[in-house]
């Protein structure tokens, strides 16, 4: 409270983490890592209709050092795994990571020796999209969710309280 | 059509044709795997014949056959507009055939395909490595007896990755 | 000469992919280089290896469908409508008129939006990026109406073994109509931007150039074969579905060259409007499956109320159906060239062998060919318009 009376108006005061959190979600740089069917739905969310620029998140840099959110989109093989864990690794922190579509997150109807099943045996992923493959609504979603993990990363960040209809009954879905 | 190449076929090399046949429209000659190159040369520039294009090239494991492995040339003519199917059967774990690179160069991905899921040898190939697999992968995932859901090891990328 | 052995430097090695820009997914170049120039190259594939030969073997010929969805994942319904088209000679079944001319339509939508796709993708690793939004805007208005039809904006897994899935839905032509009209507008406005710009014409006039006796050589099919002059076209040389009651001509190139193959597809767009609209003005009424080859489910009705009706249904989805021993290779024209899938049956109800024949394998194996004296920056100019889709490439 002090600090705030000899502040007076015109500022507010708040930690650093919230702050860092609050720049990161709105400027995610994604890094597509596309190998197959999803990367072409990708390339719709991308284009103008969905355009994923109004999350922020326009900005598709190829290269894993200038990026701080990769998206794997499509089925990983064993061939690929070892680049994609080094790719990941190549990205600084912090980073995250959204594995889009069924081959990404579970090997999809892949199950053969040469598909990996889903991406977190080799990579830790925050948020996993399901279909084969996703909607772009999905994606944009997906960006959402992650945009809400983000902000939740400062330790005694305020969880949000469920979403209370004007009844009084809580929404269905919503509730913890 | 493609019927008269069959009989030409017969009459040209004979004892080499072990079998013809016409399936739905589909003409194929089964041929003995020695004579595969020469037969295949001259597919390709006999006049009136000319299968010029390699259109593709495949195994096929038959593992209950004696002679287990099967390669199935699919040949096109773009100036004729007729196709043919040209089949050798080859025996044992470790099948060899002569590769038809020096005919059609589009032969050479197909020939290191079916090296890489069945394990068939092209005598001759230029370059014959894994293609779809890597190189660590253990056995030929094609062949019948090869499950379809066996895990192989992650593999180490090699130096220039 | 003294000078230039003194400057004589070792040849450099390049590793380009999987994960780059312009490879488009999952593919891999080796590259040896003098300065700028390519001296010789050595592409890698399998990245996006997904079995799919072997996962047929294990699936009956219905739950393949989905599976070849996911080959060339730019243009599944062509896909859909080769395998089935396979599997039919197979069966030797034909298809009611109704479901040929609704498979001619969708393949050729497909055909649209992938040379769309291709163009697009391929002016963009050359800088162009307005281009791109052009072609996705009039891409989605398609996808409504692929969605409309088959359910699905991607992954279709829309024609069955006999005809296809369901019929049209109200006012798919009029739709299909207004989308292809808007398809016009952008193409105009692309080749306004791009047919006589001096950027674009630097990089791919002469780069990549590969002559008609090569290009058979390798096995090209499709527009890239058609760019260097040889009129191959599966729907004219062996005329399948309708498409010999219909109009259209195949566009050729002469030089073989990047410029040549990018507006050989541009000319394919036309053609493919052309066959839609024909298409959607004489599509007869009738049946959409056949029922003949006893692949078909039968009808909602006869399940619930019929024994027999059950029981074909319980059959079908078990076991599927059960072609006669044989083999076949069916080929039908796909947006990037032949699309041949080899289909050996020893009387069950799953393939004994399925080998796809993709176009792109026979086009990417001589990328080494077409690149080498060339800047690695043709390199990347090159690649897009042969169009390489990994799903194909590698199954």
């Amino acid at each position: 409270m002090g600090i705030q009376n000899t502040l007076q108006e015109g500022f507010f005061t708040t930690r650093l983490e919230h702050v860092l959190a609050w720049g990161r979600k709105y400027s995610l740089w994604p890094m597509p890592f596309g190998t197959a069917c999803c990367a072409i739905e990708f390339m719709g969310v991308v284009s103008s209709r969905f355009d994923i620029s109004r999350f922020g998140a326009e900005l598709v840099r190829f290269s894993p050092r200038q990026a701080d959110l990769m998206l794997v989109m499509g089925t990983i093989t064993y061939k690929m795994a070892p680049i994609l864990k080094r790719v990941w690794d190549q990205m600084c922190e912090p980073k995250w990571c959204i594995a889009m579509g069924a081959c990404a997150s579970s090997g999809g109807f892949y199950d053969n020796y040469s598909t990996l099943q889903g991406i977190d045996e080799i990579i830790p992923v925050d948020v996993y999209i399901p279909g084969c493959p996703p909607r772009p609504e999905q994606i944009i979603h997906a960006l959402v969710k992650l945009q809400e993990k983000i902000c939740g990363t400062g330790q005694s960040f305020p969880v949000a309280p469920p979403l209370v209809a004007a009844s009084g009954v809580v929404k269905k879905g919503n509730a913890a | 059509m493609s019927q008269a190449i069959l009989e030409q076929l017969r009459a040209r090399f004979g004892e080499a044709i072990i079998e013809t046949h016409n399936f739905r429209g589909d003409e194929t000659a089964i041929v003995r795997r020695e004579q595969i190159v020469p037969l295949c040369q001259w597919l390709k520039a006999t006049p009136g014949i000319e299968c010029n294009m390699l259109i593709d090239l495949c195994g096929v494991d038959y593992s209950e056959r004696a002679e287990r492995f099967e390669v199935v040339y699919h040949l096109y003519s773009t100036t004729q507009k007729h196709r043919v199917r040209v089949k050798v059967r080859l025996a044992g774990e470790a099948p060899q055939v002569d590769s038809v690179v020096a005919v059609w160069p589009a032969a050479n991905w197909f020939e290191r395909e079916a090296f890489d899921l069945f394990g068939i040898t092209f005598v001759g190939h230029p370059h014959l490595k894994r293609l779809l697999t890597f190189d660590e992968f253990e056995g030929h995932p094609l062949r019948k007896d090869y499950p379809v859901n066996r895990r192989p090891k992650i593999p180490t990328p090699d130096p220039l990755m | 000469m003294a000078m230039t052995d003194a400057l004589h430097t070792h040849h450099m090695h390049l590793n380009m992919g999987p994960s780059h820009p312009t490879m488009h997914g999952t593919l891999r170049v080796l590259l040896t280089l003098d300065g700028e120039r390519i001296v010789g190259a050595e592409p890698e594939i399998g990245y996006l290896h997904r079995c799919f030969e072997k996962e047929s073997e294990d699936h009956t010929y219905t739950q393949v469908i989905p599976y070849t969805d996911r080959l060339n994942y730019v243009s599944p319904l062509l896909n859909n409508v080769g395998y089935c088209m396979a599997v039919e000679k197979l069966l030797g079944i034909t298809v009611p008129p109704r479901a040929q001319y609704i498979r001619v339509i969708i393949s050729e939508l497909s055909r649209i939006m992938d040379h769309l796709v291709c163009i697009a993708t391929n002016v963009v690793d050359l800088g162009a990026l307005t281009n791109y939004w052009y072609f996705f805007n009039v891409r989605e208005l398609m996808y409504v109406w692929v969605e409309a039809l088959t359910g699905a904006r991607l992954t279709n897994t829309y024609t069955r073994i006999g005809g296809v899935a369901r019929d049209l839905p109200e006012g798919f032509a009029k739709g299909v109509r207004g989308a292809l009209l808007e398809m016009r507008k952008a193409v105009k406005d692309v080749m306004g931007l791009l047919r006589k710009n001096r950027i674009f014409l630097d990089r791919t006039r002469d780069v990549g150039v590969i002559s008609r006796e090569d290009a058979i050589a390798y096995g090209f099919t499709g527009p890239c074969l058609r760019a260097s002059g040889e009129p191959y076209d599966v729907r004219k040389a062996h005329p399948y579905l309708c498409y010999d009651e219909l109009q259209f001509d195949i566009p050729i190139g002469e030089v073989g060259d990047s410029f040549d193959r990018i507006m050989v597809r541009i000319e394919e767009i036309d053609q493919s409007e052309r066959l839609i609209h024909q298409a959607l003005d004489k599509i007869p009424d009738g049946p959409i499956i056949n029922p003949a080859g006893r692949s078909a489910l039968p009808p909602k009705h006869e399940v619930y109320n019929s024994i027999e009706g059950l029981i074909r249904h319980f059959e079908l989805i078990m076991f599927g159906v059960k072609p006669p021993v044989g083999e076949v290779y069916s080929y039908t024209e796909a947006a990037n060239g032949e699309l041949g899938f080899y289909l050996v049956s020893n009387g069950t109800g799953k393939p004994y062998r399925l080998k796809v024949r993709p176009p792109c394998f026979a086009l990417f194996q001589a990328y080494p060919h077409l690149i080498k004296g060339s800047l690695i920056a043709d390199a990347i100019a090159v690649l897009g318009n042969l169009n390489i889709v990994a799903g194909e490439l590698d199954r």
